[in-house]
C-alpha cells in the first residue's frame, strides 16, 4: 500500500515521458496520492504496520528497501508531502514547451520526498532524498527566473557538501552502532553508541543535516534558490524536502543523545543565528520572493529550538518532539501557500518588487484574503497551525525549568531557556517583515501594476484553499496531529528510547 | 458541556457565516452580527445571576504528560466583565448599523466585529494563561483588521500595522513572563497556581507579564499605537480602543490578583505585586495618566482628544492595579478592585463619548477637527446632552456620575496607611485637574460659539438608530456605579468590595475629607480654567506656547521611536544583510564551497559546462560512493 504513494508519481512521470498529457497525469497522480495518504493516515492509528513492506536488496551489509509508517512523525510528514505535492503540481503555471520537464521533475521531487519519509531503512532514506534533489537543481537551473544559474550552482554545491558530510556521519553511525543493518528499528534497538564516537557523529550529523535545513551559517543557498526556482519547486523544497534534515535528526537522535547534548550550547547560538540574524536579513529584503525565502530560513530556527530542548533534557522533554513535528507540518504548509500565492502575484502584476506593488487587495480581494491568511499563519496567529507549533516550542524550552531563588537571576536559566527568551524576539521580527510586505503589496492605493490585476479564479484558488484548510484544522485542533505522535498505547520511539 | 460555551460559539458562528456566505448580502451580514451580540448579552445577564462555572472539557493540545485545555471560568469577575463586553458590544453594533450604512465593505466590517467579540469573550472566560494568550493575540488581530478597515488609506494601513507591531513587542515580554510564571507557580491554570515565594525571579516574571498589559492597554512607553488607531471607524474606537480591548491588560493583571485563593478562601494574588514590580507598575500607570492628559490638552482632532483621555484613564487603572501590592498604602488589597471598578464605569461613559463623537463626525460630514466645528449644541440637542453627561462622568462630577465613585476609590488607594500623601497622590490629583480642563476645552470649542465650517453649519441631529445607544449609555454613565435593586444582580459589587453608597467609608474621616476636597478643587479649577480660556475662541490661545508645543507634539515620542526603528532596526538590518552576503556567504562558508566550486568548474569544463549533466553525475556519483563505501566497509 505504502509503495503506491511512491510508485504513483514515479509511474506518472514515466507515463508523461511516454507521451501522456503532462498536466492531467501529474494532477491525477498527486490527487490520488493525497486521497490515499489521508486514508492511510486514518487507518494507521488502528494498524501501525499498515502497508509496510520490506525487500532485502543486499545481504552483506543488510540493506532493505523497507517502507513503513514508523511513528507519528512519519505519518505527519507523509501527510505534509502528499498535501504539498498536490498543491504544488496543481498550482504551478508551466511555461509553454517545457511541460514534460516541469511535471516530470515535480513528480520526481514528490516521489523522492515521500520515499524518504516512508523509508525505514537508512540507506533508502538517504537515497530517496538525493533522488529528489537532482530534479530540484535541474528545475532551478533550467526553468528558474532571475539569476538562476548562480542560484542553481549555489544550492547544488551547498547541498552536495551537506550530503557528503551527512553521508560520512551516517556511515560512521552505522559502523559504530555495531548493528549490521541499516534498518531503523535494528539501529535504534542497538541503543546508544559508545561515548567518544558520539561527539564526532553528532557533529557530522548536525552539520550535514543542518546544511540541508539551512542552519546558520550554512543557510545562504536557500533564499536565492527559492527566489529563482519555479514556484512548485520552492513549495516542494521549502515546504517538504527541507524537513528531511530535521526529520533525520529527530529520528536518529536517541542513538547519539549524549553527543548532541554536548553540542547544545553551540546549537542554540546557531539557531539564534537563524532566528535573529537571518530575521534581520529578511527585514531588509526588497522583493517578495526573497523575503519569503529568507523567512523560511528563519523559521527553521524554531524547530531547531525544539530539538535543542529535547537534546538538553537528554530526551526527557515530552513537549519538544511533538512541538517540532507540528511546526514542521505547519511551516511546510504555510510556506508552500505563500510561495504559490506570490507566484500568482507575479503573474497578476508582473513584478515582485515590493516598491512597485500596492493596493492589490482592491483588484484581487480573494488573493489578498488567502495571502493574508498564509502570512498570518507564518507570523503565528492562533487558530492557524504555526501558532500551535510555536507556542509548544516555547513551552518545551521551559518544560524543565527549575527556578532557584538563591542563585543570581541570570544563572537560573540554561542555554535553551536563554535561547528561548532570545528566540521570542523573532515573533516581533517576523511580524515586522510580514506585515510590511502585506502592507506594501495589498494595502494603500492601487498602483499601475495592480490596477487591473486579475483575481484568482475558482480553479486557481483550489490549491491555496486546501492548504488553508490544513492550516485551520491543525491550528484549531493541534491534537489532530498530536494524536498521531503520542497515541496513548504506543509512545513514540525517540521518547521512550532515551528515557534512561 | 455547559451553555456558557454559547458565549464563545455565537460570535464565532456569526463571523464564519458572514465570511463564507454573506459577503455579498451586507444587510443580512449586519443583522446576523447584531443578533449574535444581542444574544450573548442576554446570555451574559442570565449567567450573571447563575452559579459559578469552571470547567475544562476540551483538550486543545496534548504532548506527553502536558496538556493545554480550553476551559471556561465564569466566576464573579468574568461574569461582570462579560456584561461590559457584550453590553457595550451590543450598543456599538446597533450604532454601527447606522454609522456604516453606506460603507461598501459593510459585511467585512461586521465580520471583523464578530471576530472581535469572539476573541474578547475568550480572554474574559479563559481559565488558563495559554488560552488567554491565544485570544489575546486574536483580539490584536481583530483590532488590526478593524483599524485597517479602510486599508486603501495609507494612514489607516500604517496605523493598523503599527498597532499590531507595538502589541507584538509587549507580547514578547508577556510570553517570557507566562513561561516564567509557569515554572514559579507550577501551573498555567489560574486556579491551580501556587503562590510563588518572593524573590527577584518573581519580580521579573510579574513585570514581564505586565509587558503584555503595556502593549494591550497602551501604557507608556508602548502607548503610541492607540492614538493612531483612531484611523479605524469610530464605533470600533468606542468598542475596542476605549471600552473593552484596551482594558484587557487591566483585566489580565486583575485576573492574577483574583486567583491564588488560600485555605481560608482569601485571595492572595495581590502578593504577586508586593515587591518592586507593584511599584513600577503603579508608576508606569501614573506616568501614562499624566503624560496622556498633558498631550490631550493640545489635540485638535476630537477622536484624538478622546484617545488620549482613554490612555490617561487606563493609566489610572494600571496605577491602581500596581498599588495593590504596595503594602505601604492603606488599601493594598482593595486597590486592584478600585482599578477594575474604574474599568467598569469607564467602559460605559467612554463608549458614550466615542459614539457621541461618531455622531458629531457623521453630522459634520466627516470633519474631525474641533476648531472646524462649533455651535453644535443648537443643532444637535440630544447628542449634545448625552455627550455632556459622558463628559461629566469622565470629569468625575461628584455624587451624580459613576466616574466620580471609581475615581475616588483610586485616589483613596494612592494614600498611605496614615492618610499621608504619596507622590502618586499628587500625580493622580493633577490628572484629576487636567481631565476637566481638556474636556471643557473640547465641549466649549465643539458645542458653543458659531459654526466654523460648512460641515458644522449643515449639521443635523442624527437618526434614532444612533441616538438610542447614546441615550442608554448616558443613563449608564450616571447609574452604573449604583446598585440597581430588583434585578437581582449587583453589578458594581462584581468589581468593588466597596459599596459606592457608603462612599467615604474610610476609618479616618480626615482622609475622606482630603480626597473629596482634592476632587472638588481639581474639578472646579479644571472646568473654570478651560471655560474662560476657550470661550469664544477661533484658535487655540496656547498653540504657540513653547511648553504646549511639546504637548501638542506628544513629547516627540513618535519621532524618537521612528528614529529608533530607522537606526535600530532598518540600518542594523541593512548592515547584517551586508555581512550575511559578503562575509558568511562570500568568505567563510563561500570559501569552503568555492573550493568545491573549483572542483565543480573542473567538472564543468570537462562536461562542456552543463549544469544538468553535473547534477546527474552528482546524484549518480553519490549513490555509487554510498554503495561502494557500504560494500567495502562491511
Amino acid at each position: 500500500m505504502l509503495a503506491f504513494l511512491i510508485l504513483l508519481p514515479l509511474c506518472a512521470a514515466i507515463a508523461i515521458l511516454g507521451g501522456f498529457s503532462a498536466r492531467g497525469t501529474a494532477v491525477l497522480a498527486t490527487g490520488a496520492n493525497l486521497v490515499l495518504g489521508l486514508i492511510l493516515a486514518a487507518l494507521w492509528s488502528n494498524n501501525p504496520d499498515i502497508g509496510s513492506l520490506s525487500l532485502q536488496v543486499l545481504d552483506k551489509p543488510a540493506i532493505h528497501l523497507s517502507l513503513g509508517l514508523f511513528d507519528g512523525m512519519s505519518v505527519t510528514m507523509m501527510l505534509l508531502s502528499v498535501i504539498v505535492a498536490f498543491a504544488a503540481i496543481f498550482s504551478g503555471k508551466c511555461p509553454a514547451g517545457s511541460e514534460k520537464l516541469w511535471y516530470v521533475s515535480c513528480l520526481l521531487i514528490a516521489a523522492g520526498a515521500i520515499g524518504a519519509f516512508l523509508s525505514t531503512d537508512l540507506f533508502f532514506f538517504y537515497a530517496f532524498h538525493e533522488l529528489a534533489l537532482i530534479p530540484t537543481f535541474l528545475m532551478i537551473g533550467m526553468l528558474g527566473t532571475g539569476d538562476r544559474k548562480e542560484a542553481a550552482w549555489k544550492i547544488t554545491i551547498y547541498l552536495a557538501f551537506g550530503s557528503i558530510i551527512l553521508l560520512a556521519g551516517l556511515l560512521w553511525l552505522v559502523s559504530a552502532s555495531g548493528a549490521n543493518s541499516f534498518q531503523f528499528d535494528v539501529l535504534l534497538a542497538a541503543g546508544t553508541i559508545p561515548e567518544p564516537a558520539q561527539h564526532g557523529i553528532a557533529a557530522l550529523l548536525l552539520v550535514g543535516f543542518g546544511t540541508l535545513v539551512s542552519l546558520f551559517p550554512f543557510h545562504s543557498w536557500a533564499a536565492p534558490a527559492y527566489a529563482s526556482a519555479p514556484a512548485p519547486v520552492s513549495m516542494l523544497h521549502a515546504g517538504v524536502l527541507k524537513k528531511f534534515g530535521l526529520f533525520g535528526l529527530l529520528r536518529l537522535y536517541p542513538m547519539v543523545s549524549e553527543g548532541i547534548q554536548s553540542w547544545v550550547p553551540l546549537l542554540v547560538i546557531l539557531l539564534l543565528g537563524n532566528i535573529l540574524w537571518v530575521g534581520m536579513v529578511t527585514i531588509n529584503q526588497k522583493r517578495l520572493d526573497s523575503m519569503l525565502g529568507n523567512s523560511s530560513v528563519m523559521h527553521m530556527g524554531y524547530i531547531f529550538l525544539a530539538f535543542a530542548a529535547l537534546a538538553e533534557s537528554g530526551g526527557a522533554n515530552d513537549i519538544a518532539l511533538p512541538a517540532a513535528v507540528v511546526l514542521m507540518f505547519a511551516h511546510g504548509i504555510s510556506i508552500a501557500m505563500l510561495f504559490a500565492l506570490s507566484d500568482r502575484i507575479q503573474q497578476a502584476t508582473g513584478t515582485l518588487e515590493l516598491r512597485e506593488l500596492g493596493g492589490l487587495a482592491k483588484a484581487a480581494p480573494r488573493l489578498a484574503f488567502l495571502f493574508g491568511l498564509a502570512a498570518m499563519a507564518s507570523i503565528g496567529l492562533p487558530g492557524l497551525a504555526n501558532f500551535a507549533g510555536e507556542i509548544m516550542v516555547f513551552l518545551s524550552g521551559f518544560r524543565h525549568w527549575t527556578p532557584a531563588y538563591d542563585l543570581p537571576l541570570g544563572q537560573n536559566f540554561t542555554a535553551v531557556q536563554l535561547g528561548t527568551i532570545c528566540a521570542l524576539w523573532g515573533l516581533v521580527i517576523s511580524a515586522v517583515y510580514m506585515l510590511r510586505a502585506y502592507r506594501q503589496t495589498f494595502q494603500g492605493k492601487p498602483v499601475p501594476a495592480t490596477d487591473n490585476a486579475k483575481d484568482l479564479s475558482c480553479c486557481e484558488r483550489m490549491p491555496a484553499v486546501i492548504l488553508a484548510i490544513a492550516l485551520l484544522v491543525v491550528g484549531l485542533y493541534p491534537n489532530s496531529i498530536l494524536n498521531f505522535i503520542n497515541p496513548p498505547e504506543r509512545p513514540s520511539a525517540p521518547l521512550s528510547q532515551s528515557d534512561n | 458541556m455547559n451553555e456558557a460555551w454559547l458565549l464563545l460559539i455565537l460570535p464565532l458562528a456569526a463571523a464564519v457565516l458572514i465570511q463564507l456566505r454573506l459577503k455579498r448580502i451586507p444587510a443580512l451580514a449586519a443583522a446576523v452580527s447584531v443578533l449574535s451580540v444581542v444574544l450573548t448579552f442576554l446570555l451574559s445577564l442570565i449567567f450573571a445571576a447563575s452559579d459559578t462555572v469552571d470547567e475544562a472539557v476540551f483538550t486543545w493540545a496534548a504532548a506527553g504528560d502536558f496538556t493545554i485545555k480550553i476551559g471556561l471560568q465564569l466566576d464573579k469577575l468574568s461574569k461582570g466583565m462579560m456584561i461590559i463586553v457584550t453590553g457595550v458590544g451590543a450598543l456599538v453594533h446597533i450604532f454601527s448599523l447606522a454609522y456604516m450604512k453606506d460603507d461598501e465593505a459593510k459585511a467585512r466590517y461586521f465580520c471583523g466585529l464578530s471576530i472581535f467579540m469572539f476573541s474578547m469573550t475568550g480572554i474574559v472566560l479563559a481559565n488558563n494563561f495559554v488560552m488567554m494568550f491565544i485570544f489575546w493575540e486574536l483580539v490584536g488581530f481583530s483590532s488590526y483588521l478593524l483599524i485597517g478597515h479602510w486599508y486603501q488609506k495609507d494612514s489607516a494601513a500604517e496605523a493598523a500595522k503599527k498597532a499590531f507591531l507595538v502589541n507584538r513587542i509587549g507580547d514578547f515580554g508577556f510570553l517570557i513572563g507566562i513561561l516564567m510564571l509557569w515554572g514559579l507557580a507550577g501551573s498555567l491554570v489560574f486556579d491551580q497556581m501556587a503562590l510563588p515565594a518572593q524573590g527577584p525571579l518573581l519580580t521579573a516574571a510579574v513585570l514581564l507579564v505586565f509587558c503584555g498589559a503595556l502593549g494591550k492597554s497602551a501604557q507608556f512607553p508602548l502607548h503610541v499605537w492607540l492614538p493612531d488607531a483612531m484611523e479605524g471607524p469610530t464605533p470600533v474606537s468606542a468598542l475596542i480602543h476605549a471600552a473593552t480591548m484596551v482594558a484587557a491588560g487591566v483585566y489580565m493583571l486583575f485576573r492574577l490578583q483574583f486567583s491564588f485563593v488560600d485555605a481560608e478562601g482569601i485571595r492572595q494574588g495581590w502578593q504577586l505585586f508586593a515587591n518592586h514590580s507593584g511599584e513600577i507598575i503603579a508608576w508606569i500607570g501614573g506616568i501614562t495618566a499624566l503624560l496622556a492628559a498633558l498631550m490631550a490638552t493640545q489635540q485638535d482632532d476630537i477622536k484624538k482628544i478622546l484617545a488620549y483621555s482613554t490612555l490617561s484613564q487606563l493609566g489610572y487603572m494600571i496605577m491602581a492595579i500596581g498599588l495593590a501590592g504596595h503594602t505601604e498604602t492603606g488599601h493594598a488589597n482593595l486597590a486592584g478592585e478600585s482599578g477594575m471598578f474604574h474599568l467598569y464605569t469607564h467602559a460605559w461613559f467612554k463608549a458614550l463619548l466615542f459614539l457621541g463623537s461618531g455622531a458629531i463626525i457623521y453630522a459634520c460630514h466627516h470633519e474631525q477637527n474641533i476648531w472646524k466645528m462649533g455651535g453644535l449644541a443648537k443643532r444637535m440637542k440630544a447628542t449634545t446632552l448625552t455627550f455632556v453627561i459622558g463628559t461629566a462622568a469622565l470629569m468625575a462630577v461628584p455624587f451624580l456620575t459613576s466616574g466620580f465613585y471609581s475615581k475616588e476609590e483610586i485616589l483613596l488607594a494612592t494614600l498611605g496607611h496614615d492618610g499621608g500623601m504619596t507622590p502618586l497622590f499628587f500625580v493622580a490629583a493633577f490628572v484629576a485637574f487636567l481631565t476637566p480642563f481638556y474636556m471643557t476645552r473640547l465641549l466649549v470649542v465643539t458645542f458653543l460659539g458659531k459654526p466654523r465650517s460648512h460641515g458644522a453649519e449643515e449639521a443635523k441631529e442624527v437618526g434614532g438608530l444612533m441616538l438610542v445607544p447614546l441615550v442608554i449609555l448616558a443613563a449608564l454613565a450616571i447609574a452604573s456605579a449604583f446598585v440597581i435593586e430588583g434585578i437581582g444582580i449587583n453589578i458594581p459589587a462584581m468589581f468593588s468590595a466597596i459599596d459606592p453608597r457608603s462612599h467615604g467609608h474610610h476609618p479616618d474621616s480626615a482622609v475622606t475629607a482630603l480626597v473629596l476636597g482634592t476632587s472638588f478643587a481639581a474639578l472646579f479649577a479644571g472646568v473654570g480654567l478651560g471655560y474662560f480660556l476657550y470661550k469664544d475662541r477661533e484658535t487655540d490661545p496656547l498653540e504657540n506656547n513653547d511648553l504646549f508645543q511639546v504637548f501638542r507634539n506628544k513629547f516627540y515620542i513618535d519621532e524618537l521611536y521612528l528614529k529608533i526603528v530607522r537606526i535600530g532596526q532598518d540600518c542594523v538590518a541593512a548592515i547584517i544583510h551586508f555581512f550575511d552576503e559578503f562575509i558568511i556567504n562570500g568568505l567563510l562558508v563561500g570559501g569552503l564551497s568555492r573550493s568545491v566550486g573549483g572542483l565543480g568548474n573542473l567538472f564543468r569544463r570537462m562536461q562542456s559546462g552543463n549544469l544538468q549533466i553535473y547534477a546527474l553525475l552528482f546524484g549518480g556519483g553519490i549513490l555509487l560512493v554510498v554503495y561502494l563505501t557500504v560494500f567495502f566497509t562491511s
